[in-house]
């Protein structure tokens, strides 16, 4: 437990510390919530689906927790090249728990991340529909942070330097971002679109979170909880088999 | 201490260790030398469960690295070649997370952090951040680390590499003196040969993965019939100089010890 624990601290230290990370990670949701849900609102008004902001904030949550989880859980590549994970690595702890208490460290900041996100919103005009669905909330943006946590350290463990960040970057991230639903309804999409939206797991986290925090869903919120839980104990189990292989 | 038999890494075609046998005795100050890419590295690696050997046998304190993983990890401290802290922690905190994951009982754990921060000359500096720190600082401080759980055997990697003489006096009178009051085993590489010759009471040279030779630093002076430790080096492993091709991994860390 003690290990555990002592490399969660360590995630939360790093982020607490990086003022400049925070504040430039809140950059791009809050541009996108402004731009976004004030450019497109009157439109998405006039075609009778509602207030835009309303719509698009459980979206912006999601994204800056995608970004936020994947980019904690690559920093193993930082700790790869800095020499600190041999540190780790040679400690009488399993690898098992090293990478179950970084994840929960990455998916801890991702969560509080989303979180800010979410206070955001509520300044720019979002309004949850009930509180108590707000923790319920809480949980997926965790469960979604544990999963995309999972997702950057299977990645990390594969790679050996950042030479392949920007492959990540625009083959994985902003496609599983701009194919999720964050920016418009997946009803009434083209078939090919429809598909590639319902494989995309980060679909079903700002479908819950939608349904959590705004009472609409597409999906519905268990299927949304149940397949997110699968997904992520399915990630979790790769990741750790992922770095448990890793040899320095 | 340390008994390796017929020992070899293979990384596809390449053979950077090729059946090496030796014995570190408890209590021993070993060198371990080698011109750059002999295998010394990859040899620590093995040794401390980082890398898998390709075949052969390694008992570490009577455990095998293989299938005894924690009772090897525990018994071994080690200051890798490259620097391995974390830089946005402080200097107790890498030193607490070091702690905690050999469990060591936190009143254990306060107690040799004070001592041997102090005796690493760093306590005052405790609650800096490690990144302020300079090169020769970092090391003290790495050594202090690998220190804390009380090994029997302590691996350092060229600890001395690139620190001024002051510093590396500094350091190794630390280490004579922990070897001395704690009969630590020291296994260390340099490439201050002369060091090997002042501190090592026993040496093994390994070129191009194979052990060339062993012996007391005057046994192997005498064997080669030179002077000096380094011309016994020389005359044993040549004066060509070797090519290390460098990795992704190792050019970005070298550009990162320069500054």
């Amino acid at each position: 437990m003690g290990a555990i624990y002592i490399l969660w601290l360590r995630q939360l230290k790093r982020y607490f510390r990086s003022r400049a990370r925070i504040v430039g990670s809140l950059g791009q949701p809050v541009l996108f919530l402004v731009a976004l849900g004030f450019g497109f609102g009157p439109i998405f008004q006039k075609a009778g689906q509602g207030n835009y902001i309303q719509f698009l904030a459980p979206g912006i949550i999601a994204m800056s927790i995608l970004f936020t989880s994947v980019f904690t859980g690559i920093e193993i590549i930082w700790d790869k090249q800095f020499g600190f994970l041999k540190e780790t690595l040679v400690a009488p702890v399993s690898r098992f728990k090293i990478m179950i208490g970084r994840t929960l460290g990455g998916a801890t900041v991702a969560t509080l991340q989303g979180l800010i996100v979410l206070i955001i919103s509520t300044i720019i005009g979002f309004r949850p529909y009930s509180l108590a669905m707000v923790f319920f909330a809480l949980i997926i943006m965790l469960v979604v942070s544990i999963l995309f946590t999972a997702l950057g350290t299977a990645i990390a463990s594969k790679l050996d330097d950042m030479q392949g960040f920007q492959l990540i970057m625009n083959f994985l991230i902003m496609p599983l971002f701009f194919l999720s639903g964050a920016l418009f309804p997946i009803s009434g999409l083209p078939k090919a679109l429809v598909i590639v939206t319902s494989i995309n797991p980060l679909s079903y986290g700002v479908d819950g979170l939608r349904a959590a925090l705004t009472g609409t869903s597409h999906f519905g919120l268990f299927t949304d909880f149940t397949v997110l839980i699968i997904i992520t104990f399915f990630l979790l189990v790769l990741g750790s088999y992922l770095f448990s292989k890793i040899q320095i | 201490m340390v008994d390796i038999k017929n020992l070899t890494k293979k990384f596809g075609d390449f053979t950077a260790v090729d059946n090496i046998s030796f014995k570190v005795g408890e209590g021993e100050i070993f060198a371990f030398l080698g011109p750059n890419g002999a295998g010394k590295t990859t040899t620590i690696k093995m040794l401390t469960t980082l890398l898998r050997p390709t075949s052969g046998e390694i008992l570490l304190n009577n455990f095998n690295p293989l299938n005894q993983q924690d009772q090897v990890r525990k018994s071994f401290g080690i200051v890798f070649q490259d620097p391995s802290l974390d830089d946005e922690l402080t200097a107790y905190e890498n030193l607490e997370f070091h702690g905690v994951l050999y469990k060591v009982s936190k009143k254990l754990r306060k107690e040799r952090i004070k001592e041997l921060l102090e005796l690493v000359e760093l306590w005052d500096r405790k609650n800096d951040l490690v990144k302020t720190f300079s090169g020769g600082m970092k090391r003290r401080l790495e050594i202090a680390r690998g220190l804390l759980h009380h090994p029997r055997i302590f691996f350092l990697d060229e600890p001395t590499l690139g620190l001024d003489p002051q510093t590396r006096n500094h350091i190794w009178e630390y280490i004579i003196e922990l070897n001395k009051k704690e009969k630590i085993t020291i296994f260390f590489t340099t490439h201050y040969i002369e060091e090997a010759n002042k501190i090592a009471q026993r040496v093994a040279i390994i070129d191009h993965g194979k052990i060339i030779a062993e012996g007391t630093p005057d046994e192997l002076i005498k064997e080669t019939k030179t002077e000096t430790l380094e011309d016994a080096f020389l005359s044993l492993t040549g004066k060509q100089i070797r090519e290390e091709e460098a990795s992704p991994m190792s050019r970005m860390r070298m550009r990162r010890r320069v500054h």
